[in-house]
């Protein structure tokens, strides 16, 4: 079961940018990218935590902000000789609203 | 027994023949140099990237002082030569007369002036010498200034788009039908149109100049057969040279359209040469430096009474204006029994045509992609037969014998005796035979071959046959590029962003081949950062390329938290601003209060969501941000000074307060850190400081340089000065100077160590023309710079991004 959660709209989040969903389960990072192309992840780099919604946004990677670990948007996986992965969530963008799929996310859920 | 060696003119061609002499005749010759310009011999070559502001004039003296001295040159600058006494054998100058042996005239030409109506005008000059180049470049100065280019040749182009650089609005103006049209054919010079139109210049062509107008003996505008009025403040016409004979012609030598020479470049008297662009030649005259280099020779040899001849030789094209790549060579008119090998490719601008004769490529024009004009022109000198590649020819050597298309393999395909630096001369067996004897650096090459070192456009050649020959160990010693993402160095890229005016990430990406659609985060904060130095008030600051702190503009903790340091200038402050600041810290739970090592307080373990209200409460009680977290000015360190202490000499904290407050806000390469030490006991310890001042009786005492972290470093003295305002002058200079040339993230002692102090102490210190237009492009820059940012991103616009897109947790549990 998927459980669709309009969480704004594209606009809200800035070009090559992201914004945080605070849920029950920590942060997660939601990367807009330069082609408008929409990403969910944890909001935590495998490596020592850092706020991956405050790296810089390339490609469909990103750069955590803490030591430069580089994440795959799309996947998850650490780049490079790095290893890791952190999870990603389902989302999509319907009529310029963003759709995250919270079915992992809500309290009770976890699995 | 040394003889008397007269020369008349210190330009190129003799430069070089004294070189040449002094090689192979040392202690032969007592030399005497005249020159009518008042300064020794430079790289005339190199007077457009001057204008355009890619080289200084310091970078294209070829002779200095020390070198005329170092070979007893009898120096005789900026003094005309009367006339030649033949009879007598005497030179007679304005301070006395200076005989000879022999004579070598080397005067070179004169631009040809067309005598439209008003070309006497104040503002109608030539291209020509230092002096025109520096009359183009003082026009950039003002705002809004116009200029005209009469002339769409090499000369002329190469004017427009140096002044186009220094912020000119520049109208070309030629008579023929398509530009440099005794180089290029009408389609490749539709490209090259194109591409200046693109950089802002305007080209009109197939115009005809009627008058030049003017206003009280200025130069106002230039009237166009068909009415057209086009103003302008200054003039260049660039329509062609003419043989300087007048000095020769009055001796009584044989003159024609130039001085008649030998192949040995005698005159017609035995005891007088000639070389350069005065001379006449089997009918012929000279202006591209190849040819004159080679006469140079000749000169040197018949001086040393060595048997030798000048050959003329096909000569190649280049155009020395950044972005415009083209190359010609040979005759490529159409005629009988020629045949045309034409490729296009409109998508990247790339236009390529052969002139075959028979079995012979005679002529070969190419624009946008000139990678294999070296080939090209090695097949038009040999005269080779090129029959059994005719089919593939116009993809150069890559594809003769189904070779791979490697970069590389062009260069590599090249013969021993294919020329590769077309000024000098030097054939791919010379450069490889001095990486093979152990030159392993472009300069070590640039030092014993000449190879690249005169119009510099086959650097890029040069480097391909030295990573040929020198394998891995060439890579790894020259060129580091700045990120996977381009094999561009930090330093291309720098002066690709400033000499083709690419003012945008996009336009940076794109002209110079980016790899990756976006940049990477290594790339992307680089580029941020030059754009916003070069191009202040034009370039809009892009925070998605800005690290998470000066995103932010707080510090990010291990936690994710934030700090929060307001600026306290000069590390001065006041109860009232103590107070708001505990206030702060309560209201906002800061889990530490530090006092830091730059003479401020920060609040530590902010949450990203409550930074707006803790920087609008600081804002209230009159603090900006202390920028802690950026590559700019971090803090002012200073003492107590002459206010309290009974050693200071000056009023140290007054002065860091003055400074902290002229250049906070600046975004530097990386950080900044100054301070001022009231007297030498350096109490602010000024001396491990980017920028130091340390307070003496008479002055002030400026260093530069110095760093107390990874690696720790002191101080280099660049000058004392005497007042608070040089200080403030000087501090702005050296910094813009920084600004404009270090790689990012280089650390300004790293930037000093590359560029050496007398570079920056020759444009910051000595050079008080220099010193001043620096200050006033750093203040320029400072009035986009000098905003708080805490005040702009408390405003509700901004606050929304630090919010959660949607918070969750505050759901009803179901």
């Amino acid at each position: 079961m998927t459980d669709w959660t309009d969480i704004g709209a594209l606009t809200d989040i800035p070009e090559r940018g992201a914004r945080v969903v605070k849920t029950h389960l920590g942060c997660v990072a939601v990367f807009r990218t330069v082609s408008d192309e929409v990403f969910a992840i944890d909001d935590a780099c495998p490596h020592k935590g850092g706020p991956l919604s405050e790296g810089i946004v390339h490609g469909r990677s990103v750069t955590c902000p803490l030591h430069n670990m580089v994440l795959r948007l799309d996947t998850g996986l650490a780049q490079g000789a790095d290893e890791g992965a952190v999870s990603t969530y389902a989302v999509r963008v319907e009529k310029g609203r963003i759709m995250l799929d919270t079915t992992r996310l809500r309290r009770g859920q976890v699995a | 027994m040394t003889r008397n060696l007269i020369v008349i003119g210190a330009g190129m061609a003799s430069g070089r023949m004294l070189e040449h002499l002094f090689e192979t005749q040392p202690g032969a010759w007592n030399v005497t140099l005249f020159n009518a310009e008042p300064r020794g011999n430079y790289n005339r070559l190199m007077l457009s990237p001057v204008l355009s502001g890619e080289k200084t004039y310091a970078e294209i003296v070829t002779h200095d002082a020390d070198w005329y001295e170092t070979h007893g040159v009898t120096c005789r600058f900026g003094e005309k030569v009367l006339r030649i006494d033949r009879e007598a054998q005497v030179v007679v100058g304005e301070n006395g007369a200076v005989p000879y042996d022999r004579l070598v005239i080397a005067t070179g030409s004169n631009p040809f002036m067309i005598p439209l109506p008003g070309h006497d005008l104040e503002g109608v000059i030539p291209y020509r010498d230092l002096d025109d180049t520096q009359r183009m470049m003082a026009l950039g100065a003002t705002p809004g200034a116009r200029a005209v280019v009469i002339g769409g040749g090499l000369l002329g182009l190469e004017a427009a788009a140096g002044m186009k650089a220094q912020g000119i609005d520049v109208t070309v103006v030629h008579v023929m039908g398509h530009l440099m049209e005794r180089q290029l054919d009408e389609a490749a010079g539709y490209l090259l149109k194109k591409a200046l139109e693109a950089k802002g210049i305007k080209v009109l062509t197939g115009a005809n100049s009627k008058e030049i107008l003017g206003t009280d003996g200025r130069v106002s505008g230039l009237l166009l057969d068909d009415g057209t009025e086009i103003p302008c403040d200054l003039l260049v016409m660039a329509v062609g040279i003419r043989p300087n004979v007048a000095l020769a012609q009055d001796a009584g030598l044989a003159v024609g359209r130039g001085i008649h020479v030998d192949d040995a470049m005698v005159t017609s008297d035995g005891h007088i040469l000639a070389l350069g662009e005065c001379v006449e030649h089997q009918g012929a005259v000279f202006g591209l430096v190849a040819p004159l280099y080679d006469q140079a020779k000749v000169a040197a040899d018949t001086l040393g009474e060595t048997h030798a001849t000048f050959t003329p030789k096909e000569v190649a094209t280049k155009l020395k204006v950044t972005g415009c790549d083209l190359f010609s060579a040979g005759d490529f008119a159409e005629g009988d029994g020629r045949e045309d090998i034409v490729f296009r490719d409109p998508a990247r601008g790339v236009y390529k045509r052969l002139v075959l004769q028979g079995t012979r490529l005679i002529g070969a024009v190419m624009y946008g992609d000139t990678a294999d004009g070296a080939w090209f022109h090695g097949l038009i000198k040999d005269h080779s037969d090129v029959s059994d590649m005719r089919d593939t020819l116009i993809f150069g050597p890559a594809f003769q014998g189904g070779a791979p298309s490697d970069p590389l393999a062009a260069v590599a395909a090249l013969p021993g005796n294919a020329e590769i630096c077309g000024c000098n001369g030097i054939c791919k067996s010379t450069i490889v035979d001095a990486i093979n004897g152990g030159a392993t650096t472009l300069s070590d090459v640039r030092a014993q071959t000449k190879a690249s070192a005169s119009c510099g456009t086959c650097t890029g050649l040069v480097e391909q046959v030295m990573a040929l020959t020198l394998g891995d160990g060439f890579e790894a010693q020259t060129v580091k590029p700045m990120c996977p993402c381009t094999p561009l160095t930090h330093m291309d890229v720098r002066r690709l962003i400033k000499s083709r005016a690419l003012k945008s990430m996009a336009a940076v990406m794109q002209e110079c081949g980016w790899t990756t659609s976006c940049g990477c985060a290594s790339c992307r904060p680089a580029l941020n950062y030059y754009l916003l130095c070069d191009w202040p008030g034009e370039y809009q600051d892009d925070d998605q390329s800005r690290f998470v702190n000066e995103r932010m503009h707080s510090n990010i903790q291990k936690d994710g938290t934030y700090s929060v340091v307001p600026r306290m200038w000069g590390g001065i402050t006041t109860p009232d601003e103590l107070r708001a600041i505990a206030d702060a810290a309560d209201k906002y739970a800061v889990q530490t209060v530090k006092v830091t090592g730059g003479q401020r307080i920060d609040l530590l373990g902010v949450k990203k969501q409550d930074l707006p209200d803790i920087w609008a409460d600081l804002n209230a009680a009159g603090m900006v941000s202390g920028q802690a977290y950026a590559k700019g000015l971090r803090t002012v360190k200073t003492c107590v000074g002459s206010d309290h202490c009974r050693f200071g000499t000056q009023d140290s904290t007054g002065l860091g307060i003055r400074m902290e407050k002229a250049l906070w806000g600046s975004w530097t390469p990386a950080k900044v850190k100054m301070a001022v030490s009231g007297c030498p006991r350096n109490c602010a310890e000024s001396t491990c400081k980017d920028v130091g001042v340390i307070c003496v009786d008479s002055g002030y005492v400026l260093h530069i340089g110095g760093a107390a972290g990874l690696h720790i470093q002191g101080t280099e003295v660049m000058c004392t000065v005497r007042t608070e305002d040089e200080v403030l002058e000087y501090t702005a200079a050296v910094v813009q100077l920084y600004r404009e040339e270090a790689a990012y993230l280089e650390r300004m002692y790293k930037w000093m160590d590359n560029v050496g102090l007398d570079h920056i102490v020759e444009r910051v210190v000595t050079d008080a023309d220099s010193r001043r237009a620096l200050a006033d492009r750093f203040y320029y820059a400072q009035k986009f710079m000098q905003q708080d940012p805490w005040a702009e991103r408390t405003k509700a616009s901004y606050r929304a991004l630090y919010a959660p897109l949607v918070d969750l947790t505050l759901e009803a549990a179901e």
